[in-house]
């Protein structure tokens, strides 16, 4: 799929859009009955995830959230969806609950990318992030992931191993931000579009590249009316959930590893 | 260096002749490339061969150079002891990045390397071990498709050898110019690591100046135990981008291997002198099973 600059742009700017629903819109129009639960049990409680458990199709869910806010005060308060450590180690937390009492467990990813500040490099932000890779590949326990809006570097990594991968139809998934991508190979963050455009960050590129596997249409858009696209977005994660619960456990497990494992594109002389 | 070395005849010459009115007369020495080096922290300039018989650590101050892939498995592994597994893997341009093809080129140029990492098995102190190295003149030590490959067959072979496994880490992060598909083999590697753990594999990752990033924040963190070497850079966000994040200076020692010891990232710090004799110690204390030996 080649999408011009243009086109690439616009769904950048509508993945960023200020009335772009957030986690918790799904959460609210999905899982009505959701009980929120906190912390890491090892440092604090990192308000840019949001987890917890609820009631879907008769049975219990684990949901795994990076919420960025909507107002101004809200967006401070979840730090962009930004993710310190203790986000990470509360999401693998909750999951690997999930896998105890053997829940199907779904990720909403929705960042930038993980916080560069000092408070996360302390307390190993590098290490939070590679342990829930190796962890969560072999969670015993149907995995579904969607990218709602942004999925940016490490941070959006760090939740999003799952059995079935999808993106909203308006979003992007990407090493870096275009400006981040534009300023350290262009040396100049205003190229950002010209960088989108390279980058393969669209949902169509990145079924292409069996990055994904789903697209979630949104019909008119998420920002103008959210209906549509959340329906689609149950549909999916019902569809997901029965085809991934009868496939035994040790045979997920392998799945998802192989999934993984066929990634990349190189040559042999 | 001899930006240096011309800055300091140019000075002299232009004091010459303003100053004392003199004509120069002198003709400048002519020092050819690569017989004196600064060092990046004491700024001394150490003759190259005293260096290189120091393994690459200042004499002055005791820091420690970055050094090559090559000349660091020869310090770590028995002689000839080594066998280089994908040697032949090459990446390609999956972007249709416009420069990468010639960066790739002049890296392979100027390293002698197919690619930005290096693995194989070999002896250290006569235990067998399957040992990769990152080399951070290639390509910043970036991690591609290539990169990923290269370090999850090694885990895999490790896995069905039965041997322990050792990898230097030094590394910018992912690579920018593989864009997504780079960001993918932090995933690939550490699923590798997740089934060589379950297997009661034993790994030590060693993390060497530079290593953050997607390297940092896969495989190189995931050791049973981890080394940080002398004079090493560590972290996930580079130190630019964190300092434009939160606009204030950055504490003194910050993602020094220091600062990463003391906030318990990993177990001890080696010097490079110290490398391979508390690796082998290691090793034997980990060599459980009889294939090991």
């Amino acid at each position: 799929m080649n999408m011009n600059e243009d086109a690439v742009w616009e769904k950048v700017k509508l993945a960023r859009h200020p009335k772009r629903p957030t986690a918790k819109s799904i959460i609210k129009s999905l899982f009505p009955d959701f009980m929120e639960l906190h912390g890491d049990r090892l440092y604090g409680d990192d308000s840019a995830f949001i987890t917890g458990i609820a009631t879907f199709q008769n049975g219990p869910i684990t949901i795994i959230a990076q919420e960025k806010g909507t107002t101004t005060e809200e967006k401070i308060k979840h730090n962009f969806g930004m993710g310190h450590p203790e986000g990470y180690r509360k999401a693998l937390r909750i999951m690997k609950q999930a896998e105890k009492f053997n829940r199907p467990i779904f990720c909403i990813v929705d960042t930038p990318g993980a916080y560069p500040g000092i408070g996360a490099e302390e307390r190993g932000q590098a290490q939070a992030i590679a342990f829930n890779l190796r962890e969560i590949i072999r969670l015993r326990t149907p995995i579904i992931i969607v990218v709602l809006s942004e999925g940016g570097s490490g941070g959006a990594l760090a939740i999003g191993v799952g059995d079935s991968v999808a993106m909203f139809e308006n979003s992007i998934y990407s090493i870096l931000s275009p400006e981040g991508f534009a300023s350290i190979l262009y040396k100049d963050a205003t190229k950002a579009k010209e960088a989108a455009a390279i980058m393969k960050i669209t949902p169509e590129d990145l079924k292409e590249l069996s990055v994904i596997d789903t697209i979630i249409p949104e019909d008119e858009g998420l920002h103008i009316n959210p209906k549509a696209g959340f329906e689609a977005l149950k549909n999916y994660l019902i569809n997901e959930i029965n085809r991934l619960k009868i496939i035994d456990v040790n045979e997920l497990v392998d799945l998802r590893f192989e999934k993984f494992r066929k990634m990349g594109q190189f040559e042999q002389l | 260096m001899s930006e240096f070395l011309d800055d300091r005849q140019a000075k002299l010459n232009s004091f010459r002749k303003n100053i004392l009115k003199k004509d120069t007369t002198t003709t400048p020495i002519n020092i050819p490339e690569g017989i004196f080096v600064q060092c990046e922290a004491c700024l001394k300039v150490i003759y190259q061969r005293t260096l290189d018989d120091n393994d690459g650590v200042c004499p002055h101050c005791g820091y420690h150079t970055k050094i090559n892939a090559l000349k660091r498995l020869s310090m770590m592994l028995d002689k000839e002891s080594f066998e280089e597994l994908d040697p032949l893997l090459i990446s390609v341009n999956p972007l249709k990045m416009p420069d990468y093809d010639a960066k790739r080129e002049k890296a392979i140029q100027e390293s002698g390397l197919n690619e930005a990492f290096v693995g194989g098995i070999g002896s250290i102190d006569g235990i067998k071990t399957a040992i990769g190295v990152l080399d951070a003149s290639f390509m910043m030590g970036s991690m591609g498709s290539v990169v990923g490959e290269k370090v999850t067959r090694l885990i895999e072979k490790a896995s069905i050898m039965h041997l322990p496994l050792v990898i230097f880490s030094a590394s910018g992060g992912a690579r920018m110019q593989e864009g997504i598909l780079s960001l993918m083999q932090m995933i690939k590697t550490s699923a590798a690591l997740a089934k060589f753990h379950e297997q009661g594999g034993f790994y030590l990752s060693v993390l060497t100046n530079p290593t953050t990033g997607g390297v940092a924040a896969s495989f190189a963190s995931l050791g049973d135990i981890n080394i940080a070497e002398r004079s090493s850079l560590i972290g996930f966000a580079g130190p630019r981008v964190i300092k434009q994040t939160i606009k204030q200076d950055l504490p003194e020692g910050f993602q020094t291997a220091e600062f990463q010891l003391s906030h318990g990232q990993v177990d001890m710090i080696l010097e490079r002198k110290k490398m391979r004799q508390t690796i082998a110690r290691l090793l034997r204390w980990h060599a459980s099973r009889e294939t090991d030996i």
